[in-house]
């Protein structure tokens, strides 16, 4: 679903990413993890097609980037720690007008739909700047989802959430899995990572340095993976 | 504390994925420009903040040059497109300003760079809406401005020129406006990239009027009103092409 071969990314002088690989198959689910500074955000933008690769090869569901963008872009469902929300606007707008970019038909069952997976249905007529923190990242995702997308990209989900707020974005993200969707996940919590996520890469430097499914850390602990990972 | 769903336990937890892969579809061109116009005019109506800016800003202006030039009633006539266009630029600013930093602020420019539609959709979609703030504003200012000093502006040729300088005025403005929206200082770079480029709309706009108000031969409004339709083209052909660019990371 996702193939990336040395992927290079310069601001100016600076190189980001290293010559970076990375595949992932349909209906995986892997969290990219590294330290701060580690080019995690700047790998994730590349794949939502929001910076250009200086060099390299990287594809998504069979089309090219940056050449086929836009065509990437109907099948890509993008979430950060911004929840990309209008503030003026309610919860039920919001998703009407992600809808009308995305050009989708029978528009309103589907926002009723994606506001009942998110579990706002009943918030749908509130605006957005009412709404918690995890509300409004909860109505990202519906935002995210609204076109159907076979690949989702997380990047820090969970970051300013509360404890309440955490879980409930857990059972979102379980679902939004269990449709088959392929989902790339940054996050520094490994708990979180390891309990959700089918394959851990470890970004580092630029480039993965290391990566294990859950079958393969047999019974190794993901902090013991990473840390062994960051040190090498 | 987050209140969790009553409906939890009975809400569907997969989506019914539609057979015919409804993600493929893309928007045309212009339901996608219609839907950031309608998303910004309500979300504008909703709060207010962006018009009662320049709103306030203008009124403002038209009152202080009242007081300041204390006209007769022939200058007054030569003196109205000076103060009408100084006054329009800089709420016009204001607007620019304001209308691109809420979608960089909280991260919206991405999602509507994230959706599938040809970039210059954004383009189109924000120069509309900055057109029709600015137009809002225009029609409160206008009739203000007749009764503060006792000039008649409602005329059409005079409203046509109004609006074409208008749509030169937007159609930059909304390109320089993302350019500068993407930097620290953008309240302070706006305004030193916009009025060299905005040169030319803004002198033609001033004759053009001019010309109009004082009663001049039609030959003589004619080039001014050349340049402006000439440019309005050109800037917003500009814009089309460099936008992608523009927005590029």
């Amino acid at each position: 679903m996702i193939e990336v071969k040395k992927l290079v990314k310069r601001f100016g002088l600076k190189t980001i990413l290293r010559g970076l690989n990375f595949s992932v198959e349909p209906g995986e689910f892997v969290a990219l993890l590294g330290p701060n500074g580690a080019g995690k955000t700047t790998f994730l933008r590349i794949l939502a097609t929001l910076s250009r690769p200086s060099l390299g090869d990287v594809k998504i569901a069979g089309h090219h980037l940056p050449a086929d963008a836009a065509q990437v872009r109907a099948r890509l469902g993008v979430v950060s720690h911004m929840p990309l929300l209008y503030p003026d606007l309610t919860a039920e707008e919001n998703l009407r007008f992600y809808a009308r970019m995305y050009g989708i038909g029978n528009m309103e069952a589907r926002i009723i739909q994606v506001l009942e997976m998110v579990g706002l249905e009943n918030r749908r007529k509130d605006l957005v700047r009412t709404f918690s923190r995890g509300m409004q990242q909860r109505l990202a995702i519906g935002r995210a989802v609204i076109h159907d997308p076979e690949v989702m990209l997380f990047d820090e989900p969970y970051t300013g959430l509360d404890q309440d707020a955490s879980e409930m974005l857990d059972d979102v993200l379980r679902s939004v899995a269990a449709e088959g969707r392929t989902v790339v996940m940054t996050s520094h919590d490994l708990a979180r990572a390891e309990d959700l996520a089918t394959r851990f890469d470890i970004l580092s430097r630029g480039v993965i340095a290391a990566s294990a499914t859950h079958t393969e850390l047999n019974n190794t602990n993901l902090l013991t993976f990473y840390k062994q990972a960051l040190a090498d | 504390m987050i209140e969790k769903p009553e409906t939890l336990d009975n809400r569907p937890q997969t989506l019914d994925r539609p057979s015919s892969r409804e993600a493929a579809h893309r928007p045309s061109f212009i339901k996608a420009t219609l839907a950031i116009v309608q998303k910004d005019l309500s979300a504008e109506f909703r709060s207010f903040e962006l018009i009662s800016a320049m709103l306030v800003f203008s009124l403002l202006v038209i009152i202080i040059f009242n007081f300041a030039l204390e006209l007769d009633v022939k200058v007054r006539e030569s003196v109205t497109s000076g103060v009408l266009w100084t006054t329009f630029a800089f709420a016009g600013t204001l607007g620019l300003n304001r209308s691109m930093s809420v979608e960089k602020d909280r991260g919206c420019m991405d999602g509507l760079l994230l959706a599938p539609v040809d970039r210059s959709v954004i383009y189109f979609g924000k120069a509309i809406s900055n057109l029709i703030f600015m137009l809002i504003v225009e029609a409160i200012v206008l009739p203000v401005y007749s009764m503060l000093y006792n000039v008649n502006l409602f005329r059409l040729d005079l409203l046509g020129v109004i609006l074409l300088g208008s749509i030169g005025y937007a159609a930059v403005g909304t390109l320089l406006s993302t350019m500068s929206a993407q930097t620290r200082t953008r309240e302070v770079l706006l305004p030193i990239l916009l009025f060299p480029v905005a040169m030319p709309v803004l002198l033609a706009s001033v004759k053009a009027c001019n010309g109009l108000l004082t009663g001049a031969e039609f030959s003589e409004v004619l080039t001014p009103l050349n340049l402006l339709i000439v440019y309005d083209v050109i800037f917003v052909a500009i814009a089309f092409m460099v936008f992608d660019f523009v927005v590029e990371e």
